[in-house]
């Protein structure tokens, strides 16, 4: 017995060191003897990794101490505590928001409202509001997807997309949401977003949720984003297979400056950048025949890779929408948060965006008008005590900024907010001072807004300016 | 919980397996004949990238003719569905001037005001003339009208709270809101099947999040305990806040929230509640209230009440309900009401003559008999589909009803039958759940009248027969049998 054994150890182990490779060959591979002690060594290496390394123990806390725990905790108060700016009251409107409303019971000339066509209380629109309200009802009760698309969604989708001349767009139900889905629809952690530093809300709400990486140049300065461009490309080796883009609005809601189209679209060709742009001010606004920053600065739609706008401007709707190519608008009515999740925009707002864009391409003289109103406030603002104008010259969003800051943005408001009041109270003319979120990045300085409209007349504007002029002298008198 | 049977599972993976692979290997032959054309866009990544760009190419467009159907109609009881057809396969469909006139399971009409009124209707023209259809403003600069005053005193009644604040949708309440009332070091408790729009505002918010198990008290309990025990990550510092969210109904679900049992749980560690009512409110309780008022919970002890106006009240919008001091902040810094337009004014009107129809002021009872129809709608049809044999979810009362399909294949199938016999059902699929529980979803409105609903429900079981989606035994039988053996006996 034991000689058999030792003999077949005997073979056995001569199979496996002395043996030559040749001899042995198992689903065509040689079996030399290393094989052997690398598989031991495997084995032990396993063996090593399955051994638990050592921990100090752990000690989990009793039920006794974690209901000691929970005794203690003291949570901070819901909200901070109520300070006496936190109950200002706005002027409440007793009419509809045309350049002249009633507030407080008095006639005012506003300039509160971005109803830059004057479109609000057209007989058109509200005719056509009202066909479809007879029609539809006032909401619609559904997402998109759910039986909440009414023939009128489809129709203005097509007319948007036609009067743009871009293949298709996309609906949204409100003027904020469409930002803040359409970015994080088309970007996603680790693509890369160039942005302004001084874009809307609505707009730094959607880079948050896109979770790219976001790098802010200064506000509205070529210079800066072109070596920002430049930094990422050169730093970044794996730029070329991540999705970047560059975020700007045609004309910033928080300075009304515009941004220079042309300069982008040269910086965005040589560094293979693609183009989201804002038009919510512009639209209906620029251009000759309303049409946005695209036509105004003579640059082809298709340049800008996706479009979106509110329509609670020019339009004198609510709702927004996005526009591009056909890919970028139909991977947002499954992709675009707002689109999916939210019922859509009530089939009346959808009608009367129909009609303006009818109206506006009926009436180009209105975008003639606004431009002229425009030019007749500025020469009426100009050597304004203490203020300088901030915006561009043919932005229809006036912003006026201190020519000297009191240092804090607060202090800088509070000084708007006493001029408005004096403009309402004395001369019964309605403006509004920039107020600013606390979850609000923009670091832009405060400044007065006035929203000029087409629907403004010479005496409108004239009374507006000479009524800020007088303002301003009196509550800035200390200061400069 | 939904306990998917394992053959239905084992068919399901298997089809999405299926079509999954499919998918890739047109993909793949895409690549390649791709590779011979021009490349136009040197440089720049695709814009569409990922499983989701995927998904929507290979499965979505070979049935999204059961999505997003068109109606030429107010969403009310019967509506005008659109006829479409597609001439490359599904790709792109487009629409016909063929009408079919269709019963309405689909729309979140609760309580029938989707569809013209004689008292809300007359006052919106009213409205529409005196304040136009928008504001161009925001509600802080120039976009308060007194009939957005109105609004707010209206809602925070009608809910139960001192104050509110509305916004013009229901989705950017919640995203906008959560971020104020939280931030770094907060928590946010959120039931797992929440609403996209309230992820979407944690996520925005910057809180640490943390998810208990769907409609699951003592899983909340757990939660909380470990979490103030442990502090915020890391640093072990104690949480500032903690706020946990919950919705009154579940849309997806049809189930309503154990409130009682949250509410008792939160106020034992200390953790402020945020209850999202978007489809409770006015659906369900007594004299509409919500879920509150179903459940018997005093508002009180819920500190921040959300709803939306879409639904029940077939408007637009949202609101906050909450003490005083609350909605004072929120008006102060919430970006959606410093940044956004004011909500439309007809709009608004819509929801102020609602309200006042369902609690009676309008000086007739239809509130309350559409209320009582709701309910008595609601409980029969779900009664009936669970006789059937259908894998119904959801609680009693509630007038959402979804019906578990599971297999990819039984989405259009479903759907297109029904269709085909003039009854509009939703058909719910990835991304509104996940990937495996793919189901038919029913809202019950009080605008049915009890013949539309005996349509539907025959409807229903003969298209269930065809497509196979009665996981139970039926019901009636079963009784009949018993008849049938206790006479024998
Ligand atoms: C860039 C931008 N996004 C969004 C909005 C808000 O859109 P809406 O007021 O229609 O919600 C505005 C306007 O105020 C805006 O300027
Ligand atoms: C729970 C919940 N919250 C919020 C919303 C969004 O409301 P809205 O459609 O008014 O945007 C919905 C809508 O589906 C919802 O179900």
């Amino acid at each position: 017995m034991a000689l058999s054994f030792l003999n077949i150890m005997n073979i056995s182990l001569d199979w496996a060191f002395d043996a030559p490779p040749s001899r042995a060959v198992v689903f065509g591979v040689h079996i030399g003897g290393h094989l052997v002690v690398e598989a031991l060594l495997v084995i032990v290496i396993v063996f090593l990794l399955l051994q638990k390394s050592y921990k100090p123990p752990k000690r989990p806390l009793t039920e006794k101490e974690i209901d000691e725990l929970c005794e203690e905790w003291v949570p901070e108060p819901l909200i901070p505590p109520i300070t006496e700016e936190m109950k200002y009251e706005p002027p409440i409107l007793e009419s509809a928001a045309r350049p002249h409303t009633v507030v407080n019971g008095k006639e005012v000339v506003n300039f509160s409202a971005a109803n830059y066509l004057g479109l609000i209380g057209h007989k058109k629109l509200l005719e056509s509001c009202t066909g479809a309200l007879e029609k539809y009802g006032v909401g619609s009760c559904g997402p998109r997807n759910f039986y909440g698309t009414i023939d009128v969604h489809l129709d203005c989708e097509t007319r948007i997309a036609k009067f743009l001349g871009t293949p298709d767009s996309i609906l949204y139900s409100y003027g904020i949401s469409t930002m803040f889905s359409a970015i994080p629809a088309f970007c996603k952690k680790g693509d890369i977003i160039v942005v302004d530093e001084g874009v809307h809300w609505a707009i730094q709400n959607g880079l948050q949720l896109s979770r790219s990486t976001i790098v802010y140049f200064k506000h509205n300065d070529m210079e800066s984003l072109e070596s920002t461009l430049e930094k990422i490309t050169r730093e970044n080796k794996r730029a070329k297979n991540v999705r970047r883009y560059i975020v700007v609005e045609a004309i910033y809601q928080n300075s009304g400056q515009i941004v220079p189209l042309d300069v982008i679209i040269r910086l965005k060709e040589k560094y293979h950048f693609r183009v989201l742009l804002d038009e919510t001010n512009s639209f209906g606004v620029l251009g000759a025949s309303g049409r946005g920053l695209t036509e105004h600065c003579g640059v082809p739609v298709e340049k800008i890779d996706i479009i979106t706008a509110a329509m609670g401007n020019a339009l004198a709707t609510e709702g927004g929408f996005c526009t591009g190519s056909v890919r970028v608008a139909d991977h947002q009515r499954l992709s675009g948060s707002g689109y999916v999740f939210s019922a859509s925009l009530p089939p009346y707002l959808a009608s009367a965006a129909i009609t303006a864009i009818d109206l506006l391409e009926e009436n180009p003289d209105l975008i003639t008008r606004l431009k002229e109103n425009i030019a007749i406030l500025w020469r009426g603002l100009s050597g304004t005590q203490g203020l300088s104008i901030a915006s561009n010259p043919l932005s229809p969003l006036v912003f006026l900024k201190l020519k000297k800051s009191t240092g804090s943005f607060k202090n800088d408001l509070q000084l708007f907010e006493d001029i408005a009041d004096r403009m309402l109270r004395e001369d019964s003319v309605f403006v509004v001072a920039s107020k600013r979120s606390t979850l609000d990045k923009c670091r832009l300085p405060a400044g007065i807004r006035l929203f000029v409209s087409a629907g403004h007349s010479e005496e409108d504007l004239l009374k507006a300016s000479e009524s800020l002029k007088r303002a301003a002298s009196a509550v800035l008198s200390g200061y400069n | 919980m939904i306990t998917i049977p394992y053959l239905t599972a084992l068919t399901t993976y298997f089809s999405y397996g299926l079509l999954f692979a499919f998918g890739q290997i047109r993909d793949l032959f895409r690549k390649i004949l791709d590779w011979w054309s021009a490349d136009n866009l040197q440089g720049y990544a695709p814009i569409c990238l990922g499983l989701e760009d995927f998904y929507i190419r290979r499965l979505y467009l070979r049935i999204q003719d059961c999505f997003g159907r068109p109606i030429a109609s107010a969403p009310d009881a019967w509506i005008d569905v659109v006829e479409r057809y597609s001439n490359d396969n599904n790709k792109t469909l487009k629409r016909t001037t063929n009408i079919n006139r269709c019963l309405n399971l689909g729309s979140y009409n609760y309580l029938g005001f989707a569809a013209s009124d004689e008292y809300c209707t007359p006052r919106v023209f009213r409205s529409l003339e005196t304040f136009s259809a928008s504001t161009c403003s925001t509600c802080v600069d120039g976009g308060t009208t007194v009939l957005h005053n109105e609004l707010e005193e209206c809602v925070a009644k009608f809910v139960g709270k001192p104050a509110a604040v509305v916004f013009g949708m229901g989705y950017v309440t919640n995203s906008a809101i959560l971020p104020v009332l939280i931030g770094k070091g907060g928590l946010i408790i959120s039931d797992s099947l929440n609403h996209n729009s309230i992820v979407n505002g944690a996520r925005g918010s910057g809180a640490t999040i943390r998810v208990f198990l769907h409609n699951t008290p003592s899983h909340l309990e757990e939660v909380l305990r470990e979490q103030i025990a442990e502090g915020q990550p890391r640093t072990h510092r104690p949480w500032k806040k903690i706020i946990v969210v919950v919705e009154g109904i579940y849309s997806m679900e049809g189930e309503l929230c154990k409130l009682p049992e949250i509410i008792a749980v939160c106020k034992k560690y200390k953790a402020y509640t945020y209850l999202d009512e978007a489809h409770s409110i006015g659906a369900v309780g007594k004299t509409g209230r919500g879920v509150c008022e179903l459940l018997g919970v005093d508002t009180a002890d819920v500190d921040i009440m959300m709803g939306t106006f879409t639904k029940s009240f077939g408007s637009c919008g949202g609101y906050i309900a909450g003490s005083k001091e609350l909605i004072q902040y929120l008006k102060y810094t919430c970006p959606a009401h410093l940044y956004a337009t004011s909500i439309s004014p007809p709009a608004a009107q819509q929801i102020i003559s609602a309200i006042k129809v369902i609690l009676g002021e309008d000086g007739s009872s239809r509130g309350a008999q559409k209320l009582a129809r709701i309910r008595e709608n609601s409980n029969f049809f779900r009664s009936e589909l669970q006789k059937m044999g259908f894998e119904v979810l959801g609680d009693n009362d509630s007038p959402i009803m979804p019906i578990m399909l599971y297999n990819p294949a039984k989405i259009p199938a479903f759907s297109r039958e029904c269709l085909k016999q003039n009854v509009a059902i939703v058909t719910v699929a990835f991304p509104a759940t996940p990937l495996l529980l793919a189901r038919a979803r029913i809202c019950i409105s009080a605008a049915h009248t009890k013949e539309d609903l005996i349509k539907a429900l025959e409807v229903i079981s003969q298209v269930g027969d065809l497509v196979g989606i009665k996981y139970f035994p039926a019901e009636p039988k079963k009784q009949q049998e018993e008849d049938g053996r206790l006479k024998l006996d």
